[in-house]
């Protein structure tokens, strides 16, 4: 239980990071933090005390491996995180060539 | 099961150095560590093809992010209200964190997983004897058409970056 519980730690850093930065790097890397979080948290519910890996072998059974589908749905979603994390790069890099600054709180102007 | 929470405790202290360190750079390679954690976590966890994706990811988001942030720096500024917004953040946070570990009684225990879904998936692969490794299987039948669908995100994305940051680069090579 305390593992569930340290993983949302991770998670609740990475929001803090997001919500309360102003740079714009430091909230990408806010976000990239809860995606890592949220990957762990789905192997974590799968994982079973003193399973072995989820490969086929002869005496292979159901109760003896971890859980193989959250590792399946998560093989996704990291590398859906990779391109979440290029596209923000670049709209971050658009905004400095823009603006000359990361910080939100001096890009006001909405157009000239 | 103790390694999982020695790795925990040190990807929150590199998350924090990540999210707390005034130098931009310093705060990239602080989440590099907690990636390299992260895939040690999942080698630990029995999970090998993400332990090796999530390598492979996290060496190109981070340099990725080296040529966003080389030569750009910020500094700290703590202008308006500063205080009052941090402690509201953080009491937020707290709440969060409280009703989380009471909603943990609602899931089983950690090292116990009520494995349903999966169990229709592996009756099935082990009589066709398909593939060895079960993850990539249920990727190749079960989920194909997600693995599809992930594919045209990518390609997406490409556009996309390609669509934001052309005239940027072209101007970069110019200099």
């Amino acid at each position: 239980m305390i593992t569930y519980f340290l993983c949302l730690v991770l998670f609740s850093i990475g929001l803090f990071c997001a919500v309360r930065k102003r740079n714009i790097i430091k909230i990408i890397i806010g976000i990239g933090i809860m995606e890592y979080a949220v990957n762990l948290f789905f192997i974590l519910i799968g994982y079973r005390a003193q399973g072995r890996s989820p490969i086929l072998a002869r005496d292979q059974a159901i109760t003896n491996i971890v859980d193989p589908l959250p590792q399946a749905v998560a093989l996704t979603a990291i590398v859906i995180g990779l391109a979440v994390m290029l596209m923000l790069v670049a709209l971050a890099i658009r905004i400095y060539e823009r603006y000359g600054t990361f910080d939100i709180t001096k890009i006001n102007r909405l157009k000239e | 099961m103790i390694e999982i929470n020695i790795l925990l405790v040190f990807m929150i202290a590199a998350a924090l150095i990540a999210v707390q360190v005034k130098d931009l750079l310093s705060s990239v390679i602080g989440i590099g560590a907690v990636g390299i954690g992260l895939s040690m976590a999942f080698l630990v966890m029995k999970a090998p093809d993400l332990a090796i994706m999530q390598l492979v990811v996290e060496i190109l988001s981070l340099i990725i992010l080296i040529r966003a942030t080389i030569r750009k720096d910020l500094p700290f500024s703590t202008s308006g209200r500063w205080a009052f917004n941090t402690i509201s953040t953080i009491i937020f946070l707290i709440l969060f964190l409280v009703f989380a570990y009471l909603s943990f009684a609602n899931i089983h225990t950690f090292g116990n997983p009520a494995i349903k879904t999966s169990q229709e998936y592996l009756s099935h692969v082990q009589g066709k004897a398909a593939n060895l490794n079960i993850v990539e299987s249920i990727m190749l039948r079960y989920r194909a058409v997600d693995t599809l669908g992930e594919a045209s995100v990518l390609f997406a994305v490409v556009i996309g970056v390609l669509a934001i940051a052309r005239r940027a680069w072209r101007r970069d090579g110019a200099e």
